[in-house]
């Protein structure tokens, strides 16, 4: 059992919760690695309603993907179907879903806090698939996934997300739950892309990728999200690239066992040269296979669920 | 219509009284102050003893929303709240629908408030046509026709010409412009305290520099053009700072500051995102609220507002990012003031007279009220012992977006009496 009831950050989890999502997620690899049927009925019956206030391909087909392996039954809603759209309330729509009696929600929205609103409406379990730019905590359980399926471990492990940090729910997510875990977080990021107070994080920030470079483990490359631009906050895409792209000659320097993450979509050429995504360090198709995983074992244990929910 | 007000703790600080005394009232004007006043049968005696009778309570900082936004507050239900939170005189800021910036908008919000007829309803016309900061507002036409004060609130003027030209306007009319101070260059999207409280919560920040800077550039636009400033809502120890170093210097300035900046800090906005404590500007550091504490005890601070911003349930209720900006106050500003500050000795009453009813009513250049004789008979008798819980059942007013609820404060108004007459009986609304 997790401590908290929903998954709407990641400063709530306890090491022993993350622990326990890695773990089962984990324990739900052989099922999802079986060439035949890759289905287990450990949700039959229950109800999740994908709720993506936001667009998203590759969280909302890992939520979808999840689901199905477990056997729930999904309702997806958002985009142009949602009444959201048509100016209804958040709450209105949440009470409406909630009267049809669904057990879950997953949440992507492009607003702050929507997740928490939602619990308040509902007596459904929630889960946040990305709120604005606060957090995102699946990102996250599934970076951790992938970076201690490499080393075994999270502790002592040193980790630069380098990026578009103020724009970020990733970093949000991310940082706390390494720390949590026992790793130690640098920030990386042109002044104009840095968080507002990064001892929040219990982080250190700087804007000289090069100096840290070589002492980091992971380096966890964040998208540019491009119509960020507008406001100026970078002058062009070449001169970002230049500073703080992750390229062949920078990837090259890093530690021998050092490993190269990044949540996607890319943007090669900018913030990572398409040669450095495709790189024996590369990890980040491992990202994207461990979402469906992580994901599974999180809507598994908050509905309830126990051991390997499989093997029963 | 005469009253006895009997034995109450009477403070005026306008004419050195602090002690108990009986106060005849009688039509609009105050009959007697004295010791032992006797009278006959058809005077109305109320037993004032344990209570605190004072000059009219005034707050200079209100949004009525009449015209345009009457869902969310009229003249006549803002009226009620004020005469409820044991205010005779309010001034209502001009960014109504339409903008109040005519003398015929000033003249129906002065027409609205007589039918209404509980307090005395001070319009502040807006500076700029439109608040758009583009052109002038007919300022000479309103002052005809009763502003009392004027403002761009809601969004400050953006442009330092402009803003220059409003206060050389200004300047021939004995009449303070309120500065809502806010660069939107600097502010943008923010919609909290820009630092911890941004990054912790996931939204964009409102930096105190935003506010900070704007200031720095008005005192500088009251040095070139003497006419007389009036800092809204600050909300920052630097900005404070920048006040008192004006006032130094004999500059015609002056700043007021709200119950929320006082007693409520960033850290006080959890993850559970209550919208009811999203402000403009918004809620600052601790050690600032501290800043504003000391300086509305010292003196710095001139002025005690509500900014009362009333909004519809469904405003309020929704995410944070798309929340309505405020909260209401005039309800729970007096018994704020002395559950935190009076209660335990750290703000004098006599202090508290001048914030809430002297200085306000002097920057709305008002005829001042004395408790004196042949002075105008708007008073206020508060209990400083009356239990009062923060529920929105306790709200006069249309909108319960309060920042305060679920807390219990001790000290309310009881009585409020308006040109002689009784608006506010034992702590009901006439």
């Amino acid at each position: 059992m997790l401590s908290v009831k929903h998954l709407i950050d990641t400063p709530s989890l306890t090491a022993d919760d993350i622990t326990q999502i890695l773990d089962t997620a984990k324990s739900f690899e052989p099922l999802n690695n079986r060439k035949g049927i890759k289905k287990a009925p450990a949700l039959r019956g229950r109800t999740i309603v994908n709720l993506f206030l936001e667009p998203s391909t590759r969280t909302r087909s890992s939520f979808e993907l999840a689901e199905k392996r477990l056997s729930a039954d999904a309702l997806n809603m958002g985009g142009s179907t949602s009444s959201v759209v048509k100016g209804e309330s958040l709450a209105d729509t949440i009470q409406t879903i909630d009267a049809m009696n669904v057990d879950m929600f997953i949440v992507r929205a492009k607003l702050a806090g929507t997740p928490h609103k939602i619990t308040e409406n509902t007596d459904a379990v929630v889960i946040n698939a990305g709120d604005g730019k606060h957090q995102h905590p699946t990102q996250a359980m599934l970076d951790l996934y992938t970076i201690r399926e490499h080393f075994g471990h999270l502790d002592g492990l040193k980790v630069a997300i380098v990026g578009d940090l103020a724009h970020s729910r990733v970093c949000g997510s991310l940082a706390p739950a390494l720390k949590t875990m026992g790793a130690e977080v640098t920030l990386v990021a042109p002044p104009t892309f840095q968080v507002d107070d990064p001892s929040w994080f219990g982080c250190d920030q700087t804007y000289r990728l090069d100096d840290v470079l070589e002492d980091m483990d992971v380096v966890y490359m964040l998208r540019v999200q491009l119509e960020r631009m507008e406001g100026a906050a970078i002058p062009s895409r070449r001169e970002y690239n230049r500073l703080y792209g992750l390229s062949l000659e920078r990837a090259d320097r890093m530690k021998e066992h050092a490993i190269i993450c990044h949540p996607g979509p890319m943007n090669r050429g900018m913030e990572i040269d398409a040669e450095v995504a495709d790189c024996a360090r590369s990890r980040i198709l491992n990202q994207v296979n461990a979402g469906v995983l992580t994901r599974m074992a999180e809507m598994y244990l908050l509905l309830g669920g126990e051991g390997d929910g499989v093997s029963d | 219509m005469a009253f006895l007000i009997r034995g109450a703790h009477v403070v005026d600080p306008q004419v050195g009284l602090d002690g108990v005394r009986d106060v005849l009232i009688e039509g609009k004007e105050i009959a007697e102050v004295a010791e032992g006043i006797r009278v006959d049968e058809d005077v109305e005696v109320i037993d004032g003893a344990g209570r605190y009778l004072v000059p009219g309570l005034v707050d200079m900082h209100v949004h009525f929303r009449d015209p345009g936004f009457e869902y969310k507050e009229t003249i006549a239900s803002g009226s009620r709240a004020a005469v409820h939170g044991g205010f005779t005189d309010v001034a209502t800021m001009p960014n109504t629908d339409p903008v109040t910036d005519t003398g015929a908008e000033i003249r129906y919000q002065v027409d609205r408030a007589h039918a209404a007829g509980l307090v005395h309803v001070r319009p502040i016309g807006a500076l700029t046509r439109g608040e758009k900061g583009e052109a002038l507002a007919e300022i000479g036409d309103m002052v005809m026709e009763g502003a009392a004060a004027f403002s761009d609130d809601g969004h400050g003027v953006q442009s330092a010409g402009m803003m220059r030209t409003c206060m050389e306007y200004v300047s021939q009319f004995d009449r303070v412009v309120c500065a809502h101070c806010e660069d939107e260059s600097l502010t943008t999207n923010g919609v909290i305290n820009e630092g911890r409280a941004s990054t912790r919560l996931g939204m964009f920040g409102w930096p105190a520099l935003g506010e900070e800077h704007e200031i720095y550039r008005d005192i500088e636009l009251c040095r070139l053009t003497g006419c007389a400033l009036h800092i809204c809502h600050i909300s920052t120890a630097k900005g404070l700072e920048m006040v008192k170093a004006a006032k130094a210097e004999g500059l015609p300035v002056t700043c007021e500051v709200t119950p929320h900046h006082l007693f409520l800090c960033e850290e006080d906005i959890t993850d559970e995102y209550d919208t009811n404590l999203k402000m403009n500007p918004p809620l600052r550091l601790a050690s600032d609220a501290q800043a504003m504490v000391e300086g509305i005890i010292d003196g710095s601070i001139d002025c005690l507002v509500t900014d009362h911003a009333p909004h519809a349930a469904h405003e309020k209720d929704c995410e944070w990012e798309i929340a309505y900006f405020g909260t209401i106050g005039l309800e729970t500003s007096l018994p704020l003031m002395l559950t935190r500050l009076v209660r335990d000795g750290r703000m004098s009453w006599q202090r508290l007279v001048e914030v809430m009813a002297v200085n306000p009513r002097a920057l709305l250049r008002c005829r001042p009220v004395r408790i004196e004789t042949g002075s105008h008979a708007d008073l206020t008798l508060i209990d400083p012992a009356r239990e009062l819980e923060v529920t929105p059942d306790h709200f006069e007013s249309k909108s319960k977006n309060s920042a305060f609820l679920g807390q219990v404060l001790v000290g309310a108004a009881t009585d409020v009496f308006v040109d002689g007459r009784r608006m506010l009986v034992n702590g009901e609304v006439a």
